[in-house]
């Protein structure tokens, strides 16, 4: 039996470059906002304190250091106000009382699709995780909500000795792997959300690949929430070993809700010497969502990082991919393509910190504002004294759909000593008129030609995704420009 | 505190409010507390009229009110807040110009229309503009006396814009405790080329002054002015440990429809100077600014610039240029606001580093929801000549309608030592090749003013600089 059989027809084979008659034909807008009435096992209620957090670490039968880590962050958490001095005053719209921290079936992750429960394979179905996804990618670990429901690890990976667990498990089998660096690249303290994080986190992937192991294809989660009200606070930590190379790849969709939910997971990356992460997401959270996340790496010598980040949707994203170069000639990037449409804002944007001799780093950035959404990018390049040869180049760029729409660019660099090259370059524009009375020309309606026009704008960007997450996004985009003009 | 004097003070009944702040000179008041302020106030001349005096009590009240910068305000990122001190100045009530003062005039222009020199924010010497062009109604003056003339001009004009860049504080002290500065006034239709300079001379060490320009261009007029900040430096060869003189300026350029303002000034503080100048600029329909800001002098200096286009046509071109050596801080904001469609701006802001010098450039474009066909332009460009200078870019935009064209740039880098090569290799010393490359990387800035005496005279005061 195949339960996503149906879906195939749906979710795949359109192809790119060929103009198809209308793009949005096809796509069921109602994906993703349904919701299921799941039982859950185990329920910490609303609200947080610190019983929450210690129901949480009990059900996890969590080692004390565990609980403690968990115990201090709630104190940062509360100690630390909203940075609300330079973020959205949005923010203080967010009722942490309302919030349910903690949600599980079960504990066991399931290791085969028939082990997974049908309502929740249902929720899958609608989601339109494809098949071929299944086959190509070398292991699904699907979170639905806090816990992962479903996982696979292909023998291959396993084979070459790569650990993919959940968090639980990683800080319960492999704390000597995990503990060296679980909460050093992002601490506690980071910021408000990290705090949280810290202490009420579940769910998410710990990584690791041994020395010299290239992973051939890309590690998957797909993230989803449910209960309404339901704040996801998943924690991910992925180290490549010396000499190792890996692609990971999450995508996030969320059922529509009448009251906010909450999103704030931490994602911390460690490249050892000459490895290289990539890091891929797709996320398309319910206009309702707050989606409040911290992502760092390290990059030790010669290592790479790039985080390739696409948003849509949510209500307010806030989320500033970073790299720390800390190794000679590390590598750092950022890619990132946001939409914001009406009532949303997406808030993103990317963290280069140099602190090693002869490291380079590239952010690039483009946003497209549709109706009276608002797309901000702020950006930090910090090259300090004494360091030799560094360098940046930043590029954003912005489309503007409607007469209404809104962008903002906050860069922020600083550099200090003589032998660096930073630059730094943003443009706002409209879509091209022109353009868009030649394909009318051509017999496509504005709606259409304004689709076309917009993901030619990020074309360039979303080659560098995987097939199945360019089509998806293309998708995505087509989706969201319906009814933006005219 | 409060608690503290209440008890030191029981056994006085009639503990006055005026002697209890000044009796408590907290770190956000310094020397300019309610009994410096009085003394300034009933120094000023009778005849200034009431509401004159209402606003300057209003700014004073609310300078008191303010809190001093904090770490967490966005508009003081990256600057050095620990430095900032409003104590060891002496807030010398205005007096008669002094007996023998002479100040070198830094800017010397042979087809000057005229000029004005201002000590300690006192008149001390001025050259008229010609009697014809004074008849048709060219004003070219001081506060105090268009205040007896003219009082409707400063109610309208004199600090009139928003303060939006961080130094709400500073722009009410210098309300407070500004005594006289210049006032031009160019009436409908009159075109003047010559440039009318503008000379704010301070005696330096321990000295607080606040000057003040106000340009006003009615419809279709056009001027030059220039504005020169200047004091001795006092006790060369001392190390400074805090800054000795304080400066606290402004100037509020307000250009009618159709009307030309070429903008220019050369800030020339001593390096013991603390120096904050706020600058705001209307730009009406059709008109057109250019404003060139030269930054040499004070140890640290705040210079915020506002540009308002508010009606279609307008254009404002803002242009800077910095040399930052020793241990010099210049924090520059600037703020474009194109409130009506189809206007334009053009920012350009050069800063070379030398030594341990600092240098933040903080740049916002507004585009409000119906500038429809803005044109804006915003570029930041850091030469560093040091290893251990550091420069900080944070060029902004806000869009909020979207048949725009708005695009900025920062870079930050060293000479090309291609550029340099190439120099060498025609036989020219590297020293000498470096400066000719320094000076080619001003020219770009300095090349777009028209004037050629001033161009001259700008270049001049930066290759001082440098030797």
């Amino acid at each position: 039996m195949n339960p996503l059989s149906e879906l195939e027809t749906e979710t795949i084979d359109i192809p790119i470059d060929v103009p198809v008659e209308n793009p949005a034909v096809g796509i069921d807008q109602a994906v993703g906002d349904f919701t299921y009435d799941v039982k859950y096992a185990f329920d910490a209620g609303s609200g947080l304190s610190e019983k929450t957090v210690r129901y949480i670490s009990t059900v996890k039968k969590e080692a004390s250091w565990l609980l403690d880590f968990r115990l201090a962050a709630l104190k940062t958490f509360y100690s630390k106000p909203m940075p609300t001095h330079w973020a959205t005053k949005d923010l203080e719209n967010i009722d942490f009382d309302k919030i349910r921290y903690y949600l599980s079936q079960g504990q066991t992750p399931k290791r085969t699709w028939d082990e997974v429960p049908e309502d929740i394979k249902r929720t899958f179905e609608r989601l339109g995780i494809p098949e071929q996804e299944r086959k190509f990618l070398a292991g699904v670990e699907a979170q639905f909500d806090s816990e992962a429901a479903y996982s696979n690890i292909k023998d291959i990976v396993a084979k070459q000795g790569v650990i993919f667990v959940n968090s639980t498990e990683a800080l319960r089998e492999h704390p000597e792997l995990f503990r060296k660096w679980f909460g050093k690249i992002i601490p506690t303290g980071d910021n408000k959300f990290s705090a949280l994080n810290s202490a009420v986190f579940s769910g998410g992937s710990f990584i690791y690949v041994p020395k010299g192991v290239k992973v051939a294809q890309p590690l998957q989660a797909y993230f989803r929430i449910n209960a309404e009200n339901f704040g996801q606070f998943e924690r991910t930590l992925i180290i490549a070993d010396e000499g190792s190379e890996v692609t990971y790849m999450e995508g996030c969709t969320a059922p529509k809700f009448s009251t906010s939910t909450l999103h704030s997971a931490v994602v911390e990356l460690v490249a050892l010497k000459g490895a290289k992460i990539q890091y891929i997401t797709v996320q398309n959270w319910a206009p309702n969502v707050f989606n409040l996340v911290t992502k760092r790496g390290v990059a030790y010598e010669d290592a790479e990082i790039k985080w390739i980040d696409c948003n849509i949707g949510s209500r307010l994203t806030m989320k500033y991919p970073g790299v720390v170069l800390k190794g000679r000639r590390a590598r750092g990037e950022v890619i990132s393509i946001a939409l914001a449409n009406d009532g949303q804002h997406q808030d993103t944007g990317a963290k280069m910190v140099h602190a090693a001799d002869e490291t380079t780093s590239t952010i690039i950035s483009k946003s497209i504002s549709v109706g009276q959404g608002r797309s901000t990018y702020r950006g930090q390049v910090h090259i300090p004294k004494h360091l030799k040869g560094c360098k940046n180049n930043t590029e954003c760029d912005a489309l503007l759909i409607n007469t209404n729409s809104r962008t903002d660019t906050y860069p922020a660099i600083t550099v200090r000593g003589d032998s660096h090259a930073v630059q730094h370059e943003a443009s706002v524009s409209k879509v091209n008129e022109e353009q868009i009375f030649y394909m009318q020309q051509r017999g496509l309606t504005e709606g259409q030609a304004m689709s076309l026009a917009v993901n030619g704008f990020v074309n360039d960007l979303v080659r560098q995704f995987p097939m199945e997450y360019s089509v998806e996004l293309k998708r995505l985009i087509d989706l969201e420009m319906e009814g933006s003009v005219g | 505190m409060a608690a503290q004097a209440s008890i030191d003070c029981s056994h006085r009944l009639t503990f006055s409010k005026r002697s209890m702040s000044s009796a408590l000179s907290t770190p956000s008041v310094g020397v300019f507390s309610a009994d410096a302020f009085s003394a300034h106030l009933a120094a000023q001349p009778s005849t200034a009229p009431a509401w004159w005096n209402a606003r300057k009590r209003a700014a004073h009240a609310l300078f008191l009110e303010l809190p001093m910068p904090a770490r967490t305000d966005e508009g003081w990122r990256f600057s050095s807040r620990s430095t900032l001190t409003l104590e060891g100045f002496a807030v010398t009530a205005p007096t008669t110009a002094p007996a023998s003062s002479t100040t070198p005039a830094l800017v010397e222009l042979d087809d000057a229309l005229a000029t004005l020199t201002f000590l300690d924010g006192v008149l001390i010497k001025r050259t008229s503009a010609p009697a014809e062009l004074l008849g048709k109604g060219l004003i070219v003056g001081t506060l105090q006396e268009t205040l007896s003339r003219h009082p409707e001009l400063l109610r309208e004009h004199f600090m009139a814009q928003p303060q939006k860049l961080g130094s709400e504080k500073f722009a009410a002290l210098h309300t407070a405790f500004v005594n006289d500065g210049a006032v031009i006034f160019v009436p409908k239709g009159m075109e003047v080329s010559a440039p009318i300079i503008v000379t704010h001379a301070s005696r330096g060490a321990g000295a607080a002054v606040f000057p003040h320009t106000l340009v006003i261009l009615q419809d279709q007029a056009k001027a030059t002015v220039v504005d020169v900040f200047v004091s001795p430096e006092s006790d060369p060869g001392t190390p400074k440990t805090h800054p000795t003189a304080f400066a606290c300026g402004a100037n509020d350029l307000y250009v009618g429809h159709s009307a030309q303002l070429t903008y220019a000034a050369a800030q020339v503080w001593s390096l013991d100077t603390l120096s904050f100048q706020l600058n705001s600029t209307v730009v009406r329909r059709d008109a057109r600014v250019q404003s060139l800001n030269l930054h040499l002098g004070a140890v640290q200096a705040r210079h915020e610039s506002l540009s308002q286009l508010q009606a279609p046509g307008g254009f404002s071109e803002m242009l800077a240029v910095t040399v930052a050596s020793g241990d010099q801080e210049f924090d520059q904001r600037t703020l474009q606001i194109h409130q009506a469609p189809h206007t334009k701006s053009d920012l350009l802001y050069k800063n070379a580093l030398l030594d341990t010098a600092r240098t933040i450039f903080s740049g916002l474009i507004v585009v409000d929801p119906d500038a429809q066909k803005t044109d804006a332009y915003q570029s930041n460009r850091n030469l560093m000549l040091s290893d251990t200078a550091e420069a900080s870019s944070l060029p902004g935009l806000e869009i909020q309608a979207n048949d725009v064209r708005c695009t900025h740039g920062a870079t930050t880098s060293r000479i090309d030592p291609e550029q340099l090569f190439y120099l060498q290799t025609r036989g020219i010393a590297p020293a000498k090749a470096r400066e000719l490359l320094v000076f080619g990387f001003f020219e770009e800035v300095l090349n777009r003013l028209e004037h050629e005496g001033l161009h001259k005279a700008f270049l001049a005061l930066i290759q001082s600089h440098f030797h």
